[in-house]
């Protein structure tokens, strides 16, 4: 099955904190695919279901965040995480 | 011998709050359970981590509802979403597997994460780790099988220590606790003395497994298991004997506090959360000379809600009915984290960021306190004191925001008063240079005074020793406080122990103090104290 893959600037306060951790994986749940997000565009890659491994990353921003998913709804998984961290972790 | 004598077990201990006390005997933490609870198959065991993960989530699911949207619903969040994360729970399975107990392996696989963020440079990182340590012990308390409202009332309680929050959530009614660790100067000892809870700490090890009944004799400093009828005789005779000097402090109960030359002293109490004000009759003090606001407010949530510390500070108010209530500020740190709020891992808490230091790093968390402070003003005579003072630039700052709180509230057309601002003096820097400071009333907090005068962790229960109130470095230094006080007509006060305890009573009359603020439980005892005091306020004991 194809891999996604997609990027989008973390410009949170603080960084990848509890809260926006929490909406990451949230998010990520809603799909059936495998996600995963990365600090580079080359990996290593990190569930982005788990909100213990995305909190652990304890990532400053600003930054680029990458994200890549596999399965059947793989492009709307990176499309919905893009925008998320674009609207600064406004929507649900 | 009967079959009873064959099992009493005697283990001694250090008295930190006096009383006999007498019921079901209970361990309660995971290290003392361990070895009860023995160890199932390994499919019992991992249902038991899963059962108890459910309960858990359950709770916090439960507080995610009563907060609403706000910080504290986030962290709630975050900790329901590391739950369920397998990446947590999945080690702990695997340890499981192998032949761990349930506890055990879930305390190993937190400790994990929990390492991962205490090491954290990031401070909000960092700050994690006690929400991760809250989880932990509350999926181990899951495990254990065993929630607050398990514990009966009236409980003997065995730990290796207690947490101040742990304390509040149980009913002592005629219970008592003895600790392996603790010590005589920690939150939850002087908790246990303002609710007259008898506690002895520093406890000999040993394993009180198969003991169901225990008696806390505080006067010989022994918890005795499962006592023979003698035994058991005994101590119902002395029970009774305590109940009669308890009716005896009784009589000065009700009375104003008069010395036997008939100067009135001023008797108020120290309050945690207001929930013991309930069994208490305001008519018995001179109102309330320290609300410690930390053990009302005890997570972020609560922080950031005006309207919730609003009310509360309301209710208090409205119990003292028209008598003065003063209200500490958030003391925080040292032995009191907040999740989220207090700094973990300080290599040296007491001498770290806690009290007004940890507030003005946090000023919108102040400005809400204060804010909620000045409208409950308009309710009561109401009083704002700063804890940990070093230097007066500090106190300064708070007035500042103080005075910008009410400004606002007024401008927002919030009703509101303004009230005194006075200080904490238990940081040697302040109270030696007590004059430099721009305050509307002191309280003297010996505690922590004696603490830093003697250079001793009022945690290192070895350390009791030193820190005797009455020794000369801790009355000289009170003294000039007072004088400096009388001198200049700024009103000043007692709220630490020692005004609870009745051996200091002349001491403190002796230093010139009129104004003691105490346990609830030491009203009587107290006031007798004042009562057969003879000097006047000039002739008393002064210190060498």
């Amino acid at each position: 099955m194809a891999r996604v893959a997609g990027s989008a600037l973390l410009n949170h306060e603080g960084g990848l904190h509890a809260r926006p951790s929490i909406k990451v994986t949230q998010l990520a749940k809603r799909f059936q695919s495998a996600v995963w997000i990365g600090a580079l565009p080359e990996g290593p890659w990190i569930d982005a279901k788990s909100v213990a491994s995305v909190m652990a990353m304890k990532l400053s921003s600003p930054r680029p965040l990458h994200f890549a998913a596999e399965g059947p709804d793989a492009a709307a998984a990176v499309d919905a995480l893009v925008k998320l961290v674009e609207s600064d972790f406004a929507g649900a | 011998m009967d079959r009873d004598a064959a099992r009493l077990l005697c283990l001694r201990g250090t008295p930190v709050s006096p009383g006999l006390a007498r019921g079901p005997l209970v361990l309660l933490d995971e290290a003392v359970r361990a070895g009860a609870r023995g160890l199932n198959s390994a499919g019992d065991e991992a249902a038991r981590l899963r059962t108890a993960l459910e309960g858990a989530r359950g709770d916090l699911q439960a507080l995610m509802a009563s907060i609403g949207g706000s910080e504290g619903e986030t962290i709630l969040a975050f900790q329901v979403g590391m739950l369920e994360d397998a990446v947590v729970t999945e080690p702990a399975l695997v340890a499981i597997a192998r032949g761990e107990a349930a506890d055990t392996a879930w305390r190993a696989a937190m400790d994990a994460q929990i390492r991962g963020y205490h090491e954290a440079e990031d401070l909000y990182f960092r700050a994690r780790a006690s929400d991760l340590r809250d989880m932990r012990d509350r999926v181990l308390r899951h495990i254990a099988g065993e929630s607050a409202a398990a514990i009966a009332p009236g409980s003997i309680v065995i730990a290796t220590d207690l947490s101040p929050s742990r304390f509040l959530e149980i009913d002592w009614n005629g219970g008592g606790i003895a600790l392996f660790e603790g010590s005589p100067n920690s939150h939850v000892a002087m908790l246990a003395r303002a609710r007259g809870v008898p506690m002895i700490v520093s406890l000999e090890r040993a394993s009180l497994l198969g003991h169901e009944e225990a008696l806390l004799d505080t006067d010989n400093a022994v918890l005795v298991a499962s006592p023979d009828a003698k035994t058991s005789a005994d101590f119902r005779q002395r029970q009774q004997a305590c109940e009669l000097a308890k009716a005896d402090d009784a009589r000065y109960l009700a009375a104003r506090a008069l010395t036997a030359k008939g100067e009135t002293v001023q008797v108020m109490i120290n309050v945690a959360d207001g929930s013991e004000l309930e069994a208490l009759d305001p008519a018995h003090c001179d109102g309330i000379g320290l609300v410690r606001t930390e053990l009302l407010l005890r997570n972020l949530a609560e922080l950031g809600d005006e309207e919730m510390q609003y009310r509360a500070y309301g209710r208090i108010l409205k119990w003292a009915n028209g008598k003065p209530v003063t209200f500490r500020t958030l003391d925080a740190g040292g032995d009191k984290p907040i999740a989220g709020y207090t700094i973990d891992g300080e290599g040296n808490p007491f001498l770290g960021v806690r009290g007004v230091r940890l507030s003005l790093l946090h000023p919108q968390v102040l400005t809400t306190q204060l804010r909620a402070l000045a409208r409950a003003a308009a309710l009561g005579p109401l009083k704002v004191m700063v804890p940990m003072v070093a230097n007066p630039r500090e106190l300064d700052r708070v007035r500042a925001l103080l005075d910008g709180a009410v400004a606002q509230l007024r401008k927002e057309g919030i009703e509101c008063g303004f009230p005194e601002l006075g200080m904490m003096v238990e940081v040697p820097a302040a109270a030696l240079t007590i004059d430099l400071f721009d305050a509307d009333f002191f309280s003297i907090g010996s505690n922590d005074l004696i603490q830093y005068i003697t250079a001793s962790s009022r945690d290192a229960g070895s350390l009791a020793a030193l820190q005797d109130p009455l020794q000369p470095a801790v009355l000289r230094l009170v003294h000039e406080i007072v004088a400096h006080a009388v001198k200049h007509d700024v009103p000043v006060s007692l709220c630490g122990d020692m005004a609870s305890d009745v051996r200091c009573i002349p001491a403190l009359l002796g230093v010139g103090l009129r104004c003691l603020s105490v346990s609830p439980s030491a009203l009587g005892p107290v006031k007798g104290a004042i009562a057969r005091y003879r000097a006047g306020a000039l002739e008393g004991a002064q210190p060498e």
